[in-house]
């Protein structure tokens, strides 16, 4: 089923949640809500669940109005950040609860609630644990357990708040893996609130980010990555350095470097125009470090800290003009190169984004 | 020393609640059980009994009601004027109960501002039953509350959002969801209550009028009835009511227990120490 958001806002006591979402999530997709906390991500999702009403505009399924559908009509399956698994209840009454609050004449057979509990159960792996209380499961396991009890209902649409939050960062990776495995498996149209720009691109089809209660930009993965809209978008999606310079005939200038950076003529900083002020950001791992000057433009800075452990190093350098500048490399390059701190290099930028001040 | 200082204090639990303790029953019983049961045979402190009990009967259920509604409105929702719902519902913890029984004097009595249409209608409330209820319902009315807020507070609202999105009633997320998680609290705030509702004397004296076999409730005849220099009588009906004290005791002992042995059971887990994100 599809999700399409329309001119959503919500206001929380004169706090914007929500200031005008228009966001359409088409059928079978996994999308990623990222942002900040106070973003509105958490409430965008409570919207369309209905958990929370809007204050203005419109939530539609399918291109169906239902904005005004109560929560329980929706159909959807909400997996809540802390679980909210039903704590007096086995792992096994859990899932069958939504089979279990229908009206008579809908309601299945018994012997078919247990059929297809044990069914769910199986699907996220926790067939022998049925007769278990909540508490007596580790955080994993109960999420699994959240999963499978919004899935029972089996909901036109699946959405998750900070699903992997509470957990550590090993089990995280492992339901990450394997949440985005089950998504490939039942296609149910699903969409994730996270803070974790890493979650966000590794699981999601589409990622929407947000911040401040807008949208500020909406792509895949490799969109949101390396074509960020903004700086926002470029700061949140991982670490980046950050310089002010400006652009001028068509070069982006910034310390004692320059880059090409052509414009369109008619476009501020085109060649022939005047100067103007930017922030030109490079990502740690965009730089080329050499020992020598190699007649490339290059900045000279001196290598602070290095930590080598992992298949990529971090090193932490201090340009000429003071300001600290932060790089990645291969382990091999890094060897190569024998790097230690308190040595004098050459940085120059692979790839810049210059975003106007 | 440390024998000494468990002695001093059993020697003052001793003198200040054991020994009271037994001299209700052994004044009650002086004359032996005949004049015990005769002492409560009097159709009076038959009434008393009765009169009390149907105080409790009525308060209580209001109690639970109002004390369920009021928590439940004040953990699970923001509103205006909350934090004055949770002072005002502090209000007959804080006021004496003498004044408690006089502000119903002042509203429903003769003089009062209600007086001359209630009696134009002929209905007694001060001096009558009603009194005795009204004023029974208004000191106990923090009682369930209390209990239940901090609970229902703690325990945030997402296990209710749950159910709802799986498609249960607001009928049923209450039934299955809600009422389970709260069940000892309530019971605890129920017993807490009733203890109040049987042994209430300030406010129920001012509204009660002291007529014998009509508005005496126990502890009023009590009063009464030592008052009369008839203490065989007065201690025996003291005596009904600890009993009634010790019972509830035991029962709120037992509750904790129950309540401490399901915590355990179903677990405070790290779902439980954290609150939800907003």
């Amino acid at each position: 089923m599809s999700i399409e958001i329309q001119r959503v806002t919500k206001v929380f006591g004169g706090f914007k949640a929500l200031d005008g979402i228009n966001l359409t999530v088409p059928s079978g997709e996994l999308v990623a809500l990222l942002g900040p906390s106070g973003s509105g991500k958490t409430t965008l999702l409570r919207v369309i669940a209905g958990l929370e009403s809007a204050d203005e505009g419109a939530v539609l399924f399918d291109g169906e109005d239902a904005t005004q559908r109560h929560v329980r009509e929706r159909g959807v399956g909400f997996v809540f950040q802390h679980y909210a698994l039903f704590k007096h209840m086995t792992v096994f009454e859990n899932v069958a609860f939504g089979l279990r609050v229908r009206p008579r004449r809908l309601r299945p057979r018994k012997a078919e609630i247990a059929d297809r509990v044990t069914r769910l159960l199986k699907l996220v792996q926790l067939e022998h644990l049925g007769n278990r209380r909540p508490a007596q499961l580790s955080g994993g396991q109960r999420q699994r357990v959240a999963l499978a009890r919004a899935l029972a209902v089996e909901p036109k649409v699946l959405l998750l708040d900070e699903p992997f939050g509470a957990l550590d960062a090993r089990v995280r990776q492992e339901l990450r893996t394997w949440l985005r495995r089950l998504h490939d498996e039942i296609h149910v149209t699903s969409v994730f609130v996270t803070h974790d720009q890493e979650e966000a691109l590794e699981v999601a089809d589409r990622v929407v980010v947000m911040n401040a209660g807008r949208i500020e930009q909406l792509g895949t993965p490799e969109d949101v990555f390396h074509r960020p809209a903004n700086e926002f978008v470029m700061h949140f999606l991982g670490n980046v350095n950050v310089f002010h310079g400006r652009v001028e005939g068509g070069k982006a200038m910034f310390g004692d470097l320059y880059v090409e950076h052509p414009v369109a003529a008619g476009r501020p900083g085109a060649a022939g125009d005047e100067p103007k002020d930017a922030k030109v950001f490079i990502r740690p791992h965009e730089w080329d470090i050499s020992a020598h000057r190699n007649g490339r433009p290059a900045m000279e800075a001196v290598v602070t800290h290095v930590n080598a452990a992992g298949p990529v190093v971090k090193l932490w350098l201090l340009s000429e003009s003071g300001e600290p500048v932060h790089a990645e490399l291969p382990l091999d390059h890094y060897r190569a190169l024998e790097l230690r701190s308190g040595q004098r290099v050459f940085l120059s930028p692979r790839q810049v984004k210059v975003f106007f001040d | 020393m440390r024998w000494g200082l468990t002695g001093a204090a059993v020697a003052f639990l001793g003198l200040m609640l054991i020994l009271p303790l037994v001299v209700v029953f052994a004044t009650a019983f002086s004359k032996g059980w005949s004049g015990f049961s005769a002492g409560l045979a009097d159709s009076d402190s038959f009434a008393a009994v009765k009169l009390t009990l149907i105080a409790a009967v009525i308060s209580v259920p209001l109690n639970i009601i109002f004390g369920l509604a009021a928590a439940w409105a004040i953990a699970k929702f923001e509103f205006r004027g909350k934090s004055l719902l949770i002072t005002v519902i502090d209000l007959p913890f804080s006021v004496s109960p003498i004044i408690a029984g006089m502000l119903f004097v002042l509203l429903f009595g003769a003089q009062g501002w209600l007086g001359d249409w209630l009696a134009a209608r002929n209905m007694r409330i001060i001096f009558a039953v009603p009194g005795i209820v009204l004023a029974t319902v208004f000191v106990t009315v923090p009682f369930v509350a209390r209990e239940l807020i901090p609970l229902m507070q703690a325990q945030g609202r997402e296990e209710e959002e749950a159910a709802l999105s799986l498609g249960a009633g607001g009928w049923q997320a209450f039934f299955r969801v809600t009422i389970p998680n709260i069940k000892w609290a309530l019971v605890y705030g129920v017993i807490l209550c009733n203890a109040r509702a049987l042994g209430e004397f300030g406010a129920v004296s001012v509204v009660s009028g002291h007529i014998q076999g009509v508005t005496n409730t126990m502890p009023l005849q009590i009063e009464v009835l030592y008052n009369e220099y008839k203490f065989v009588p007065a201690f025996a009906m003291a005596s009904l009511l600890v009993l009634m004290a010790l019972l509830t005791l035991v029962l709120k002992h037992w509750i904790e227990w129950r309540s401490a042995r399901s915590l355990a059971q179903i677990g405070s887990g790290p779902d439980r120490a954290i609150a939800p994100p907003r």
